[in-house]
This record gives structure tokens, C-alpha cells and sequence, in this order.
């Protein structure tokens, strides 16, 4: 008796584990358990539109609830500081007595694809621009403003204003020419390990990407959406600010924002996301 | 340049209908617990505490709002038209610094 008892345990046992290794693998019919986090994640229907070949846009790995703030522009918070971008676009300023308007007339037409141009080559200063130093450069040197400082509010709603005019194009960065060498140096950081944790970006943003980072899920590390409005920061922040979180967190010291070293990362990333559309400006957590 | 707050009234509506109104202001809401790194002191509060909208003069909605709401709060509410006519929509904070927007509405 003692014994068929103990055989029917192992049975149930071993019937129990089949059945949680079906669950698993999704063959459980749905509504029998409740759907895991990841697994609603991975089912959004919304996905196909961030989805171009085998890359996946940041806003796949984000929950439903980041979604639908990022899908409605006015719960998008990011939104407010659009609005600012825009009023500096017509707002006049500097010593010359112009404003980016003066010039460039309505960004919704002049600026559109624009976020597609940068980083670029400057034959000034040698080495690769981003789109916050070539807003520095009207302002000071075609406008006689003052320069604004990279994470400043003005830069950051100037910057997610003219990328906004991007969105839902996709992201095609010119890589050859003289950006050549500068596209290699960028590839090459992406790739190279460093800090006290001895890794590169690939590790987690290549190798790793849908698995969990404590709690967070490592995303593909695509740039289409920046600047980003992250929760984290209660802000949108540049992607150079981003660089900086990701080179503290391997115990890496990070470079500035701005520095040569980040603006080649940025042109290999964006080169990277090749084919997704723009998003900026997005919310990620 | 401050950053504006964000508020959808539609342009137009039939008298009678419902509408959404939403309201975002960008703020920091400082929750009064937070401490500075550095220094280890206290980092006042400083949250916006009273929503108020009013429609030609008349209020609307109006709210009092404490700590542990997020930054940038969002608000939004149902209205029923009845006139043509103008929101007002004003922010106060603990300073006593207020923003206000105004939004007309046309009743048909």
C-alpha cells in the first residue's frame, strides 16, 4: 500500500513537471494561467510596427502602460518640452536678430528627415558632429546667441523637436565618405570591454538582449527614440547621457557628453538601427 | 524659457455633449522627503497643491493635490457644454507661483 502511494507521488511529480514545462513553452491554453509580463511584452500587437528584420525598437521591450504614453501624445511627456523646442524655433534671439525660423522657415518642412544627417563629418573641427553641436554652431556663429549646454532644456526640446519631424521615417545614416574612420572608432568602442565589470556594450545589448538585468529587461539598444523621456529621470535626456548611465553601470568612467568618443558611438548606433523608424520622442523606463 | 503646460479642449462641440478635457503640467513635485547627496540636508517641498478651472468665471473643477503624486501631473475630466464660451485653467504651486491657460470653447 505504503508503496503505490509513494509510486502515484512520483508520478503526479514527474506529470506536474511536464505540465509546468508545457506552460512554459506556451502550449497551456491561454486564460488557464496568467500571462507572465515578458510574455504580454513579446504578444503586443502594436510590436509589428517597431519591428524591421531581426531588429527590434526599444518600445518592444517596454510595458504596455510606457506603450500607450509614448502612442498619445499628449500623455507623452516628453511632449511639454517639444512645445518649448518649437517656441525657440520661432523665438528670436543673438545679436544678429534671427531666429532658426528667420532661415530655415517651418521645421515641420525644413527639418523633415533631418535627425537622418547627424552625426556627421565637420570639415572645422576634423572629426564627427552631433545635432546638438550643430545647434550650438547656428546659434553662435550665424545668430551671435550663446551656446546652450548639451543637457540643458532648451537643447534638449530643440533637439526632440527637429528629430520629431523625423518620425516614422526610417533611420538611414550616411556611414561612408569621411565618416569612414570615425564609423570604425565607434564600432570598435561598441565592441571593446571596459570598466572594473570587463564588459562591452554588445554583452548586454547584443548577446543578452530580452533577458533580465536585475529587473529590468536589456533592450537592443536602439537610438531611434532619443532624446528619450526615461521615468528614471523624470526628463528627456540626450543619448550621450544615456552613454554616460550605461559606461557608470559597468563601472567604466564615462567620457562627456559632446566628446569625440561618443558622437563615433552614436553614428555606429544609429547605423545600427538602420531601417527602424524614428520615434523621438520616446518613453522608455 | 520655462516649459508650458499641455491642455486639449476641443475647438468645437454640440451643446450637450460630453466632452474630455486634459490638463498636463510640467513640474517637478518635490515630495519634501527627498535629501540632497552632497549636503544631507532636506530638499523642501515644492509640489503644485491646487488645480482650479473655471468656464466663463463659473468653476469647474477644482483640486487639491498633496505629495506622492508625480512629477508633470496629469489631469484630466468629463465637461458638459452648455455655453460657448472660455477655460481657465490655473496651477498653483508652494510658492505661490501660479500658471494659467486659457482655451476658448465654441458651443453649436
Amino acid at each position: 500500500m505504503r508503496h503505490t502511494i509513494k509510486v502515484a507521488f512520483v508520478a503526479l511529480f514527474v506529470f506536474g513537471l511536464a505540465l509546468g514545462n508545457f506552460s512554459s513553452t506556451g502550449v497551456k491554453a491561454a486564460g488557464m494561467e496568467k500571462m507572465t509580463e515578458t510574455d504580454k511584452r513579446a504578444k503586443d500587437p502594436r510590436n509589428k510596427n517597431y519591428r524591421v528584420g531581426d531588429k527590434a525598437s526599444g518600445y518592444v521591450y517596454m510595458t504596455s502602460q510606457t506603450r500607450d504614453m509614448q502612442d498619445d501624445d499628449f500623455s507623452n511627456p516628453a511632449f511639454t518640452w517639444v512645445d518649448l523646442g518649437e517656441s525657440l524655433w520661432k523665438k528670436v534671439q543673438g545679436s544678429a536678430g534671427k531666429s532658426c525660423f528667420s532661415c530655415h522657415n517651418s521645421a515641420s518642412f525644413s527639418m523633415k528627415g533631418a535627425a537622418n544627417n547627424f552625426p556627421r563629418y565637420d570639415s572645422n573641427r576634423k572629426r564627427l558632429i552631433s545635432l546638438q553641436h550643430k545647434i550650438n554652431d547656428e546659434l553662435t556663429k550665424k545668430m551671435g546667441a550663446k551656446k546652450w549646454k548639451w543637457e540643458s532644456t532648451n537643447m534638449l526640446g530643440m533637439a526632440a523637436y527637429i528629430k520629431l519631424q523625423s518620425r516614422g521615417k526610417p533611420v538611414t545614416v550616411q556611414i561612408g565618405g569621411k565618416a569612414k574612420p570615425f564609423f570604425e572608432k565607434g564600432k570598435k568602442f561598441f565592441n571593446q570591454r571596459r570598466g572594473l565589470l570587463d564588459m562591452a556594450c554588445k554583452h548586454c545589448h547584443v548577446d543578452n538582449a530580452g533577458n533580465m538585468a536585475r529587473s529590468n529587461v536589456l533592450s537592443e539598444a536602439q537610438v531611434n527614440g532619443f532624446p528619450t523621456y526615461r521615468f528614471k529621470w523624470q526628463k528627456p535626456g540626450s543619448l550621450h547621457r544615456r552613454f554616460i548611465g550605461c559606461n557608470k553601470n559597468i563601472r567604466a568612467k564615462p567620457y562627456k557628453r559632446g566628446s569625440e568618443e561618443y558622437t563615433n558611438l552614436e553614428l555606429y548606433m544609429a547605423w545600427r538601427s538602420s531601417g527602424l523608424k524614428w520615434e523621438t520622442p520616446a518613453v522608455r523606463n | 524659457m520655462a516649459r508650458k503646460p499641455r491642455v486639449k479642449v476641443p475647438k468645437s462641440a454640440k451643446k450637450g455633449d460630453v466632452i474630455l478635457i486634459k490638463t498636463l503640467a510640467p513640474h517637478k513635485m518635490e515630495t519634501g522627503q527627498r535629501k540632497n547627496k552632497k549636503t544631507g540636508k532636506k530638499i523642501p517641498r515644492l509640489i503644485i497643491n491646487k488645480f482650479d478651472v473655471t468656464f466663463n468665471g463659473k468653476e469647474v473643477v477644482s483640486a487639491d493635490l498633496h505629495p506622492a503624486i508625480a512629477a508633470n501631473p496629469y489631469l484630466a475630466f468629463n465637461y458638459r457644454v452648455v455655453e460657448s464660451g472660455t477655460f481657465k485653467f490655473v496651477w498653483t504651486d508652494d510658492k505661490g507661483k501660479t500658471v494659467t491657460v486659457e482655451k476658448s470653447l465654441k458651443a453649436g
